[in-house]
Protein backbone atom coordinates (compact mmCIF):
# COMPACT_ATOMS: atom_id res chain seq x y z
CA UNK A 1 0.00 0.00 0.00
CA UNK A 2 1.45 3.31 -1.11
CA UNK A 3 1.69 5.79 1.71
CA UNK A 4 0.67 9.32 0.90
CA UNK A 5 3.88 11.38 0.85
CA UNK A 6 4.24 13.87 3.66
CA UNK A 7 3.36 17.29 2.20
CA UNK A 8 5.37 19.95 4.00
CA UNK A 9 3.16 22.70 2.56
CA UNK A 10 -0.10 21.35 3.92
CA UNK A 11 -1.75 22.86 6.99
CA UNK A 12 -4.86 21.08 8.27
CA UNK A 13 -8.10 22.93 7.61
CA UNK A 14 -6.55 25.77 5.62
CA UNK A 15 -7.87 24.56 2.29
CA UNK A 16 -11.33 24.23 3.82
CA UNK A 17 -11.30 27.78 5.24
CA UNK A 18 -9.98 29.09 1.91
CA UNK A 19 -12.85 27.47 0.03
CA UNK A 20 -15.35 28.92 2.50
CA UNK A 21 -13.77 32.32 1.95
CA UNK A 22 -14.03 32.10 -1.82
CA UNK A 23 -17.60 30.90 -1.49
CA UNK A 24 -18.41 33.82 0.83
CA UNK A 25 -16.76 36.29 -1.55
CA UNK A 26 -18.99 35.29 -4.41
CA UNK A 27 -22.26 34.30 -2.69
CA UNK A 28 -23.50 37.89 -2.09
CA UNK A 29 -22.63 38.91 -5.63
CA UNK A 30 -24.45 35.86 -6.96
CA UNK A 31 -27.49 36.72 -4.82
CA UNK A 32 -27.48 40.29 -6.10
CA UNK A 33 -27.35 39.13 -9.72
CA UNK A 34 -29.98 36.45 -9.18
CA UNK A 35 -32.47 38.91 -7.67
CA UNK A 36 -32.02 41.26 -10.62
CA UNK A 37 -33.66 38.62 -12.83
CA UNK A 38 -36.59 38.28 -10.43
CA UNK A 39 -39.97 38.88 -12.06
CA UNK A 40 -41.64 39.89 -8.78
CA UNK A 41 -42.68 43.43 -7.92
CA UNK A 42 -40.51 43.55 -4.80
CA UNK A 43 -37.43 41.82 -3.44
CA UNK A 44 -39.41 39.87 -0.87
CA UNK A 45 -40.19 36.82 -2.97
CA UNK A 46 -39.27 35.04 -6.18
CA UNK A 47 -41.60 34.81 -9.17
CA UNK A 48 -39.44 33.39 -11.89
CA UNK A 49 -36.97 34.75 -14.41
CA UNK A 50 -37.55 38.03 -16.14
CA UNK A 51 -35.65 40.87 -17.75
CA UNK A 52 -38.30 43.43 -16.81
CA UNK A 53 -36.08 45.27 -14.31
CA UNK A 54 -33.31 45.67 -16.84
CA UNK A 55 -35.81 47.12 -19.27
CA UNK A 56 -37.28 49.45 -16.67
CA UNK A 57 -33.81 50.62 -15.58
CA UNK A 58 -32.85 51.17 -19.21
CA UNK A 59 -35.93 53.33 -19.78
CA UNK A 60 -35.56 55.30 -16.54
CA UNK A 61 -34.35 58.75 -17.57
CA UNK A 62 -32.81 59.42 -14.16
CA UNK A 63 -30.70 56.31 -14.54
CA UNK A 64 -29.74 57.25 -18.09
CA UNK A 65 -28.66 60.72 -16.97
CA UNK A 66 -26.68 59.35 -14.05
CA UNK A 67 -24.97 56.72 -16.18
CA UNK A 68 -23.92 59.21 -18.84
CA UNK A 69 -22.73 61.65 -16.19
CA UNK A 70 -20.71 58.90 -14.48
CA UNK A 71 -19.01 57.92 -17.71
CA UNK A 72 -18.25 61.51 -18.74
CA UNK A 73 -16.85 62.29 -15.33
CA UNK A 74 -14.71 59.14 -15.29
CA UNK A 75 -13.33 59.83 -18.78
CA UNK A 76 -12.42 63.44 -17.91
CA UNK A 77 -10.99 62.68 -14.50
CA UNK A 78 -9.04 59.64 -15.69
CA UNK A 79 -7.62 61.50 -18.69
CA UNK A 80 -6.53 64.53 -16.67
CA UNK A 81 -5.18 62.36 -13.86
CA UNK A 82 -3.23 60.18 -16.29
CA UNK A 83 -1.61 63.20 -17.96
CA UNK A 84 -0.67 64.77 -14.62
CA UNK A 85 0.50 61.42 -13.25
CA UNK A 86 2.64 60.65 -16.29
CA UNK A 87 4.38 64.00 -16.00
CA UNK A 88 4.85 63.53 -12.27
CA UNK A 89 6.19 60.02 -12.78
CA UNK A 90 8.74 61.28 -15.33
CA UNK A 91 9.77 63.90 -12.79
CA UNK A 92 10.19 61.51 -9.87
CA UNK A 93 11.90 58.45 -11.37
CA UNK A 94 15.28 57.62 -12.84
CA UNK A 95 17.09 60.29 -10.92
CA UNK A 96 19.47 60.65 -8.06
CA UNK A 97 17.49 61.76 -4.99
CA UNK A 98 17.04 65.51 -5.07
CA UNK A 99 15.63 67.97 -2.60
CA UNK A 100 11.89 67.65 -2.45
CA UNK A 101 11.63 64.18 -3.98
CA UNK A 102 10.28 62.54 -0.81
CA UNK A 103 7.96 65.51 -0.40
CA UNK A 104 6.59 64.87 -3.89
CA UNK A 105 5.98 61.19 -3.16
CA UNK A 106 4.11 62.04 0.01
CA UNK A 107 2.14 64.76 -1.74
CA UNK A 108 1.10 62.59 -4.68
CA UNK A 109 0.06 59.68 -2.47
CA UNK A 110 -1.72 61.86 0.07
CA UNK A 111 -5.25 61.17 -1.26
CA UNK A 112 -4.70 57.49 -0.42
CA UNK A 113 -3.90 58.22 3.21
CA UNK A 114 -6.86 60.32 4.31
CA UNK A 115 -10.25 58.67 4.90
CA UNK A 116 -12.58 59.50 2.04
CA UNK A 117 -15.25 60.96 4.29
CA UNK A 118 -12.72 63.47 5.66
CA UNK A 119 -11.66 64.64 2.20
CA UNK A 120 -15.33 64.73 1.22
CA UNK A 121 -16.43 67.12 3.98
CA UNK A 122 -13.29 69.26 3.55
CA UNK A 123 -14.19 69.64 -0.13
CA UNK A 124 -17.78 70.41 0.82
CA UNK A 125 -16.57 73.25 3.05
CA UNK A 126 -14.33 74.80 0.39
CA UNK A 127 -16.44 74.20 -2.68
CA UNK A 128 -19.72 75.35 -1.12
CA UNK A 129 -18.07 78.70 -0.38
CA UNK A 130 -16.57 78.95 -3.86
CA UNK A 131 -19.96 78.09 -5.33
CA UNK A 132 -21.48 81.05 -3.49
CA UNK A 133 -18.67 83.40 -4.43
CA UNK A 134 -18.49 82.55 -8.12
CA UNK A 135 -22.04 81.44 -8.80
CA UNK A 136 -20.60 78.53 -10.81
CA UNK A 137 -21.91 75.14 -9.79
CA UNK A 138 -21.14 72.98 -12.83
CA UNK A 139 -19.32 69.69 -13.23
CA UNK A 140 -15.91 71.35 -12.82
CA UNK A 141 -15.86 70.68 -9.07
CA UNK A 142 -16.53 66.98 -9.52
CA UNK A 143 -13.96 66.67 -12.28
CA UNK A 144 -11.34 68.44 -10.16
CA UNK A 145 -12.07 66.36 -7.05
CA UNK A 146 -12.05 63.09 -9.00
CA UNK A 147 -8.84 64.01 -10.82
CA UNK A 148 -7.11 64.60 -7.48
CA UNK A 149 -7.90 61.21 -5.97
CA UNK A 150 -7.30 59.42 -9.30
CA UNK A 151 -3.74 60.74 -9.63
CA UNK A 152 -2.10 58.31 -7.16
CA UNK A 153 -3.77 55.35 -8.88
CA UNK A 154 -2.67 56.43 -12.35
CA UNK A 155 0.79 57.24 -10.99
CA UNK A 156 1.34 53.75 -9.56
CA UNK A 157 1.76 51.62 -12.73
CA UNK A 158 3.46 54.42 -14.69
CA UNK A 159 6.09 54.94 -12.01
CA UNK A 160 6.62 51.17 -11.71
CA UNK A 161 7.21 50.88 -15.45
CA UNK A 162 9.57 53.85 -15.58
CA UNK A 163 11.62 52.46 -12.74
CA UNK A 164 12.22 49.28 -14.69
CA UNK A 165 13.43 51.26 -17.73
CA UNK A 166 16.93 52.72 -17.83
CA UNK A 167 17.96 55.84 -19.71
CA UNK A 168 20.06 54.03 -22.35
CA UNK A 169 17.56 54.40 -25.18
CA UNK A 170 16.84 58.05 -24.45
CA UNK A 171 20.59 58.74 -24.33
CA UNK A 172 21.00 56.95 -27.65
CA UNK A 173 18.27 59.13 -29.12
CA UNK A 174 19.98 62.24 -27.76
CA UNK A 175 23.27 61.09 -29.30
CA UNK A 176 21.48 60.95 -32.63
CA UNK A 177 20.49 64.60 -32.20
CA UNK A 178 16.89 64.03 -31.11
CA UNK A 179 15.52 66.96 -29.15
CA UNK A 180 14.25 66.05 -25.66
CA UNK A 181 10.68 66.28 -26.95
CA UNK A 182 11.41 64.02 -29.93
CA UNK A 183 13.17 61.51 -27.70
CA UNK A 184 10.15 61.48 -25.42
CA UNK A 185 7.66 61.27 -28.27
CA UNK A 186 9.40 58.50 -30.21
CA UNK A 187 11.24 56.55 -27.51
CA UNK A 188 9.87 57.01 -24.00
CA UNK A 189 6.19 57.31 -24.81
CA UNK A 190 5.88 54.12 -26.91
CA UNK A 191 7.71 52.17 -24.20
CA UNK A 192 5.46 53.65 -21.57
CA UNK A 193 2.20 53.13 -23.41
CA UNK A 194 1.05 49.90 -21.66
CA UNK A 195 1.62 51.49 -18.25
CA UNK A 196 -0.21 54.65 -19.28
CA UNK A 197 -3.17 52.57 -20.46
CA UNK A 198 -3.11 50.62 -17.20
CA UNK A 199 -2.97 53.85 -15.21
CA UNK A 200 -5.86 55.31 -17.16
CA UNK A 201 -7.97 52.21 -16.59
CA UNK A 202 -7.25 52.16 -12.86
CA UNK A 203 -8.14 55.84 -12.60
CA UNK A 204 -11.28 55.26 -14.68
CA UNK A 205 -12.52 52.46 -12.42
CA UNK A 206 -11.69 54.44 -9.27
CA UNK A 207 -13.61 57.47 -10.54
CA UNK A 208 -16.55 55.36 -11.70
CA UNK A 209 -16.80 53.67 -8.29
CA UNK A 210 -16.56 56.74 -6.13
CA UNK A 211 -19.59 57.50 -4.02
CA UNK A 212 -18.50 59.35 -0.88
CA UNK A 213 -16.63 62.32 -2.34
CA UNK A 214 -19.17 62.67 -5.17
CA UNK A 215 -22.04 62.67 -2.70
CA UNK A 216 -20.62 65.67 -0.84
CA UNK A 217 -19.24 67.65 -3.81
CA UNK A 218 -22.12 67.34 -6.28
CA UNK A 219 -24.62 70.14 -6.71
CA UNK A 220 -28.32 69.49 -7.18
CA UNK A 221 -29.15 67.37 -10.22
CA UNK A 222 -25.60 66.04 -10.57
CA UNK A 223 -26.21 62.46 -9.49
CA UNK A 224 -23.77 59.88 -10.76
CA UNK A 225 -24.79 56.23 -10.93
CA UNK A 226 -23.35 55.39 -7.47
CA UNK A 227 -24.92 58.41 -5.74
CA UNK A 228 -28.23 57.68 -7.50
CA UNK A 229 -28.10 54.13 -6.17
CA UNK A 230 -27.19 55.34 -2.68
CA UNK A 231 -30.19 57.66 -2.74
CA UNK A 232 -32.48 54.84 -3.88
CA UNK A 233 -31.18 52.48 -1.22
CA UNK A 234 -32.41 54.85 1.43
CA UNK A 235 -35.95 54.38 0.17
CA UNK A 236 -37.88 51.19 -0.48
CA UNK A 237 -35.57 49.30 -2.80
CA UNK A 238 -37.02 47.96 -6.02
CA UNK A 239 -35.34 45.19 -8.02
CA UNK A 240 -34.45 47.90 -10.52
CA UNK A 241 -31.47 48.74 -8.32
CA UNK A 242 -30.35 45.13 -8.61
CA UNK A 243 -30.52 45.38 -12.37
CA UNK A 244 -28.43 48.56 -12.38
CA UNK A 245 -25.94 47.01 -9.96
CA UNK A 246 -25.67 43.88 -12.11
CA UNK A 247 -24.84 45.89 -15.21
CA UNK A 248 -22.37 47.99 -13.24
CA UNK A 249 -20.82 44.83 -11.86
CA UNK A 250 -20.48 43.31 -15.32
CA UNK A 251 -18.73 46.45 -16.51
CA UNK A 252 -16.28 46.39 -13.58
CA UNK A 253 -15.51 42.70 -14.07
CA UNK A 254 -14.93 43.32 -17.76
CA UNK A 255 -12.52 46.19 -17.06
CA UNK A 256 -10.62 44.21 -14.41
CA UNK A 257 -10.35 41.20 -16.70
CA UNK A 258 -9.00 43.31 -19.56
CA UNK A 259 -6.59 44.97 -17.13
CA UNK A 260 -5.46 41.57 -15.85
CA UNK A 261 -4.69 40.25 -19.32
CA UNK A 262 -3.06 43.46 -20.55
CA UNK A 263 -0.77 43.37 -17.54
CA UNK A 264 -0.02 39.68 -17.92
CA UNK A 265 1.12 40.02 -21.49
CA UNK A 266 4.07 42.19 -20.64
CA UNK A 267 7.36 40.32 -20.21
CA UNK B 1 38.17 72.59 -15.24
CA UNK B 2 36.23 75.03 -13.16
CA UNK B 3 34.00 75.95 -16.06
CA UNK B 4 33.29 72.30 -16.88
CA UNK B 5 32.25 71.67 -13.32
CA UNK B 6 30.17 74.80 -13.43
CA UNK B 7 28.39 73.70 -16.59
CA UNK B 8 27.69 70.30 -15.09
CA UNK B 9 26.28 71.92 -11.98
CA UNK B 10 24.24 74.22 -14.16
CA UNK B 11 22.85 71.30 -16.16
CA UNK B 12 21.96 69.54 -12.94
CA UNK B 13 20.11 72.58 -11.65
CA UNK B 14 18.31 72.80 -14.97
CA UNK B 15 17.33 69.14 -14.57
CA UNK B 16 15.89 69.69 -11.10
CA UNK B 17 14.03 72.77 -12.31
CA UNK B 18 12.51 70.82 -15.17
CA UNK B 19 11.50 68.02 -12.82
CA UNK B 20 9.69 70.49 -10.59
CA UNK B 21 7.94 71.98 -13.60
CA UNK B 22 6.84 68.52 -14.76
CA UNK B 23 5.34 67.61 -11.41
CA UNK B 24 3.57 70.97 -10.98
CA UNK B 25 0.17 69.98 -12.48
CA UNK B 26 -0.18 66.94 -10.23
CA UNK B 27 0.95 68.87 -7.16
CA UNK B 28 -1.41 71.77 -7.86
CA UNK B 29 -4.44 69.54 -8.45
CA UNK B 30 -3.81 67.57 -5.27
CA UNK B 31 -3.20 70.74 -3.31
CA UNK B 32 -6.39 72.41 -4.52
CA UNK B 33 -8.70 69.41 -4.27
CA UNK B 34 -7.25 67.35 -1.44
CA UNK B 35 -4.61 68.87 0.83
CA UNK B 36 -5.60 72.53 0.85
CA UNK B 37 -9.20 71.86 1.90
CA UNK B 38 -7.91 69.92 4.92
CA UNK B 39 -6.21 73.09 6.18
CA UNK B 40 -9.36 75.10 5.58
CA UNK B 41 -11.24 72.48 7.56
CA UNK B 42 -8.71 72.75 10.38
CA UNK B 43 -9.40 76.50 10.48
CA UNK B 44 -13.16 75.90 10.42
CA UNK B 45 -12.92 73.63 13.44
CA UNK B 46 -11.83 76.69 15.46
CA UNK B 47 -14.72 78.94 14.40
CA UNK B 48 -18.16 79.41 15.91
CA UNK B 49 -20.94 77.51 14.23
CA UNK B 50 -23.41 79.34 12.04
CA UNK B 51 -27.10 79.23 12.82
CA UNK B 52 -28.03 77.36 9.65
CA UNK B 53 -24.91 75.28 9.07
CA UNK B 54 -21.59 76.70 7.89
CA UNK B 55 -19.60 78.87 10.35
CA UNK B 56 -19.51 82.46 11.50
CA UNK B 57 -16.53 83.31 9.34
CA UNK B 58 -13.53 84.81 11.13
CA UNK B 59 -14.75 84.16 14.67
CA UNK B 60 -12.73 82.07 17.10
CA UNK B 61 -14.27 79.38 19.25
CA UNK B 62 -13.19 76.12 20.85
CA UNK B 63 -16.76 74.85 21.00
CA UNK B 64 -16.24 72.52 18.04
CA UNK B 65 -13.39 70.77 19.78
CA UNK B 66 -14.89 70.61 23.25
CA UNK B 67 -18.11 69.15 21.90
CA UNK B 68 -16.20 66.22 20.40
CA UNK B 69 -16.06 64.75 23.88
CA UNK B 70 -18.24 66.98 26.06
CA UNK B 71 -21.70 68.42 25.94
CA UNK B 72 -23.12 71.39 27.79
CA UNK B 73 -26.00 70.65 30.08
CA UNK B 74 -29.06 72.59 28.87
CA UNK B 75 -30.12 73.48 32.41
CA UNK B 76 -27.08 74.42 34.42
CA UNK B 77 -24.55 74.92 31.58
CA UNK B 78 -22.02 72.51 33.05
CA UNK B 79 -19.90 70.28 30.85
CA UNK B 80 -20.57 66.56 30.88
CA UNK B 81 -19.21 63.76 28.72
CA UNK B 82 -20.97 63.43 25.36
CA UNK B 83 -22.11 59.85 25.72
CA UNK B 84 -23.47 59.60 22.20
CA UNK B 85 -20.15 60.61 20.65
CA UNK B 86 -18.17 58.34 22.93
CA UNK B 87 -20.34 55.35 22.11
CA UNK B 88 -19.93 56.04 18.38
CA UNK B 89 -16.17 56.37 18.79
CA UNK B 90 -16.11 53.15 20.78
CA UNK B 91 -18.25 51.36 18.17
CA UNK B 92 -15.90 52.51 15.38
CA UNK B 93 -12.82 51.27 17.21
CA UNK B 94 -14.43 48.03 18.32
CA UNK B 95 -15.94 47.11 14.93
CA UNK B 96 -12.70 48.02 13.11
CA UNK B 97 -10.77 45.80 15.49
CA UNK B 98 -13.18 42.88 15.06
CA UNK B 99 -13.08 43.37 11.31
CA UNK B 100 -9.29 43.19 11.33
CA UNK B 101 -9.29 40.03 13.46
CA UNK B 102 -11.98 38.28 11.39
CA UNK B 103 -10.39 39.15 8.04
CA UNK B 104 -7.11 37.80 9.43
CA UNK B 105 -8.75 34.55 10.59
CA UNK B 106 -10.24 33.96 7.14
CA UNK B 107 -7.60 35.73 5.07
CA UNK B 108 -4.54 33.97 6.46
CA UNK B 109 -5.53 30.42 5.47
CA UNK B 110 -6.82 31.74 2.15
CA UNK B 111 -3.57 33.48 1.30
CA UNK B 112 -1.65 30.40 2.40
CA UNK B 113 -3.86 28.21 0.25
CA UNK B 114 -3.23 30.42 -2.78
CA UNK B 115 0.51 30.56 -2.25
CA UNK B 116 0.77 26.77 -2.07
CA UNK B 117 -1.04 26.22 -5.39
CA UNK B 118 1.01 25.37 -8.49
CA UNK B 119 2.29 28.61 -10.12
CA UNK B 120 -0.04 28.59 -13.12
CA UNK B 121 -3.25 28.19 -11.10
CA UNK B 122 -2.07 30.64 -8.43
CA UNK B 123 -2.70 33.59 -10.74
CA UNK B 124 -6.30 32.51 -11.20
CA UNK B 125 -6.93 32.34 -7.44
CA UNK B 126 -5.38 35.79 -7.03
CA UNK B 127 -7.58 37.03 -9.85
CA UNK B 128 -10.63 35.64 -8.02
CA UNK B 129 -9.70 37.75 -4.99
CA UNK B 130 -8.99 40.79 -7.13
CA UNK B 131 -12.38 40.88 -8.86
CA UNK B 132 -14.42 41.66 -5.72
CA UNK B 133 -11.66 44.08 -4.71
CA UNK B 134 -12.19 46.17 -7.83
CA UNK B 135 -15.95 45.92 -7.72
CA UNK B 136 -17.78 49.00 -6.52
CA UNK B 137 -17.89 49.16 -2.72
CA UNK B 138 -21.50 50.32 -2.81
CA UNK B 139 -22.48 47.32 -4.91
CA UNK B 140 -20.68 44.90 -2.61
CA UNK B 141 -22.39 46.44 0.42
CA UNK B 142 -25.71 46.16 -1.36
CA UNK B 143 -24.85 42.54 -2.23
CA UNK B 144 -24.26 41.82 1.46
CA UNK B 145 -27.67 43.33 2.16
CA UNK B 146 -29.21 40.74 -0.18
CA UNK B 147 -27.76 38.01 2.00
CA UNK B 148 -28.68 39.27 5.45
CA UNK B 149 -31.94 41.21 5.01
CA UNK B 150 -35.11 39.75 6.47
CA UNK B 151 -36.23 38.14 3.21
CA UNK B 152 -32.63 37.54 2.17
CA UNK B 153 -30.62 34.45 1.47
CA UNK B 154 -29.68 33.50 5.03
CA UNK B 155 -33.13 33.98 6.53
CA UNK B 156 -34.91 32.26 3.65
CA UNK B 157 -32.59 29.29 3.94
CA UNK B 158 -32.91 29.06 7.73
CA UNK B 159 -36.70 29.27 7.61
CA UNK B 160 -36.87 26.73 4.80
CA UNK B 161 -34.72 24.37 6.85
CA UNK B 162 -37.05 24.86 9.76
CA UNK B 163 -34.31 26.13 12.07
CA UNK B 164 -36.09 29.41 12.78
CA UNK B 165 -39.68 30.51 12.39
CA UNK B 166 -39.34 34.23 12.07
CA UNK B 167 -36.50 35.95 10.22
CA UNK B 168 -33.48 36.98 12.27
CA UNK B 169 -33.12 40.73 12.41
CA UNK B 170 -29.54 41.14 11.19
CA UNK B 171 -29.95 44.34 9.21
CA UNK B 172 -29.54 47.58 11.18
CA UNK B 173 -27.38 45.97 13.85
CA UNK B 174 -23.67 46.15 14.61
CA UNK B 175 -23.40 42.57 13.36
CA UNK B 176 -24.63 43.67 9.94
CA UNK B 177 -21.97 46.40 9.80
CA UNK B 178 -19.32 43.92 10.90
CA UNK B 179 -20.34 41.35 8.28
CA UNK B 180 -20.34 44.04 5.61
CA UNK B 181 -16.90 45.34 6.56
CA UNK B 182 -15.38 41.86 6.74
CA UNK B 183 -16.83 41.05 3.36
CA UNK B 184 -15.76 44.30 1.71
CA UNK B 185 -12.26 44.54 3.20
CA UNK B 186 -11.25 40.86 3.04
CA UNK B 187 -9.28 41.26 -0.23
CA UNK B 188 -7.23 44.01 1.44
CA UNK B 189 -6.06 41.39 3.94
CA UNK B 190 -5.54 38.51 1.51
CA UNK B 191 -3.49 40.40 -1.09
CA UNK B 192 -0.62 41.67 1.14
CA UNK B 193 -0.58 38.36 3.04
CA UNK B 194 -0.25 36.52 -0.22
CA UNK B 195 2.54 38.86 -1.33
CA UNK B 196 4.64 37.93 1.68
CA UNK B 197 3.72 34.22 1.66
CA UNK B 198 4.69 33.90 -1.97
CA UNK B 199 8.26 34.57 -0.93
CA UNK B 200 8.15 32.02 1.88
CA UNK B 201 11.17 29.71 1.84
CA UNK B 202 9.76 26.23 2.37
CA UNK B 203 13.22 24.82 3.08
CA UNK B 204 12.83 26.43 6.50
CA UNK B 205 9.52 24.62 6.95
CA UNK B 206 11.17 21.38 5.92
CA UNK B 207 13.98 21.98 8.38
CA UNK B 208 11.32 22.42 11.08
CA UNK B 209 9.77 19.04 10.28
CA UNK B 210 13.23 17.43 10.20
CA UNK B 211 13.61 18.63 13.76
CA UNK B 212 10.34 16.88 14.70
CA UNK B 213 8.15 19.98 14.87
CA UNK B 214 4.41 19.38 14.65
CA UNK B 215 2.22 21.11 12.06
CA UNK B 216 1.10 23.62 14.64
CA UNK B 217 4.64 24.34 15.80
CA UNK B 218 5.76 24.90 12.22
CA UNK B 219 2.86 27.28 11.65
CA UNK B 220 3.35 29.15 14.90
CA UNK B 221 7.13 29.30 15.10
CA UNK B 222 8.24 29.35 11.46
CA UNK B 223 5.51 30.46 9.03
CA UNK B 224 3.84 33.19 11.10
CA UNK B 225 7.10 34.92 12.13
CA UNK B 226 8.28 34.85 8.50
CA UNK B 227 5.12 36.44 7.10
CA UNK B 228 4.70 38.92 9.95
CA UNK B 229 5.27 41.96 7.67
CA UNK B 230 2.35 40.77 5.54
CA UNK B 231 0.16 40.28 8.61
CA UNK B 232 0.90 43.81 9.81
CA UNK B 233 0.43 45.33 6.35
CA UNK B 234 -2.89 43.53 5.87
CA UNK B 235 -4.12 44.48 9.34
CA UNK B 236 -3.35 48.16 8.83
CA UNK B 237 -4.86 48.14 5.34
CA UNK B 238 -8.08 46.71 6.77
CA UNK B 239 -8.15 48.73 10.00
CA UNK B 240 -7.72 52.15 8.35
CA UNK B 241 -10.67 52.06 5.92
CA UNK B 242 -12.80 50.33 8.57
CA UNK B 243 -12.24 53.22 10.94
CA UNK B 244 -13.32 55.70 8.27
CA UNK B 245 -16.18 53.58 6.93
CA UNK B 246 -19.19 55.59 5.85
CA UNK B 247 -21.16 53.77 3.16
CA UNK B 248 -21.28 50.38 4.89
CA UNK B 249 -22.69 51.57 8.25
CA UNK B 250 -25.05 53.91 6.44
CA UNK B 251 -26.62 51.11 4.41
CA UNK B 252 -26.32 48.13 6.74
CA UNK B 253 -26.44 49.91 10.09
CA UNK B 254 -29.50 51.97 9.40
CA UNK B 255 -29.78 55.39 11.01
CA UNK B 256 -29.08 54.38 14.60
CA UNK B 257 -25.87 52.38 14.45
CA UNK B 258 -23.53 55.14 13.40
CA UNK B 259 -19.79 55.06 13.01
CA UNK B 260 -17.46 58.07 12.97
CA UNK B 261 -17.99 58.66 9.24
CA UNK B 262 -21.75 58.92 9.76
CA UNK B 263 -21.34 61.17 12.78
CA UNK B 264 -19.28 63.52 10.61
CA UNK B 265 -21.92 63.53 7.90
CA UNK B 266 -24.60 64.23 10.47
CA UNK B 267 -22.82 67.42 11.62
CA UNK B 268 -22.68 68.72 8.06
CA UNK B 269 -26.28 67.71 7.43
CA UNK B 270 -29.13 67.97 9.89
CA UNK B 271 -26.76 68.51 12.86
CA UNK B 272 -25.74 71.89 11.40
CA UNK B 273 -22.56 71.93 13.42
CA UNK B 274 -19.72 72.33 10.94
CA UNK B 275 -16.99 73.13 13.50
CA UNK B 276 -17.81 69.93 15.39
CA UNK B 277 -17.88 67.95 12.14
CA UNK B 278 -14.50 69.43 11.20
CA UNK B 279 -13.06 68.60 14.61
CA UNK B 280 -14.28 64.97 14.44
CA UNK B 281 -12.86 64.68 10.91
CA UNK B 282 -9.47 65.84 12.11
CA UNK B 283 -9.65 63.44 15.06
CA UNK B 284 -10.40 60.58 12.66
CA UNK B 285 -7.54 61.65 10.39
CA UNK B 286 -5.15 61.76 13.33
CA UNK B 287 -6.14 58.23 14.35
CA UNK B 288 -5.49 57.03 10.80
CA UNK B 289 -2.13 58.81 10.73
CA UNK B 290 -1.06 57.02 13.92
CA UNK B 291 -1.97 53.67 12.34
CA UNK B 292 -0.05 54.63 9.19
CA UNK B 293 3.01 55.62 11.22
CA UNK B 294 3.02 52.20 12.87
CA UNK B 295 2.84 50.68 9.41
CA UNK B 296 5.63 52.81 7.93
CA UNK B 297 7.92 52.18 10.89
CA UNK B 298 7.28 48.48 10.62
CA UNK B 299 7.80 48.47 6.85
CA UNK B 300 11.13 50.28 7.02
CA UNK B 301 12.34 48.07 9.85
CA UNK B 302 11.51 44.82 8.07
CA UNK B 303 12.89 46.26 4.83
CA UNK B 304 16.18 47.03 6.56
CA UNK B 305 16.23 43.52 7.99
CA UNK B 306 16.05 41.95 4.52
CA UNK B 307 18.46 44.37 2.89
Amino acid sequence: MARRPFDIRAQPGFGFIALITFFALYLPIAALVAYSFNAAESLSHWEGLSLRWFVSAWQNTAVQDAAIRSLMLAVWAAALATIAATMAALATTRTAPYRGLTFKYAFINQPLMVPEIVTAVALLIVFSRIKVWTGYSGMGYLILAHTAFCIPFAYLPIRARLESMDLTLERAAADLYATPWKAFRHVTLPLLRPAIIAGFMLAFVISLDDVVITEFVKSGGQDTLPTYMLGQLRRETSPEINAIATVFLALSVLLVTVFFFVNRRKP
Amino acid sequence: MATAAETAKHAEQEQVRRRWLLSTPALIIIFVAAIGPLFVMLAYSFMAKGDYGDVKFGTFSLDGWTSVLFQRDIFDDTLGLADAHLSILWRSLRLSFYTTVLTLIFGFPTAYFISTRPPHTREIWVFLVTIPFWTNLLIRTFAMQQVIRNEGLVNTALIWLGIIERPLQIMHTDVAILLGMVYVYLPLMVLPLYASMEKLDFRLVEAGYDLYASRLQVLWRIIIPLVKPGIIAGSILVFIPSLGAYVIPRILGGGKNMMLGNLIELQFGSGRNWPLGAAISITLMAMVMVALLVYVRNATRSGAGHG
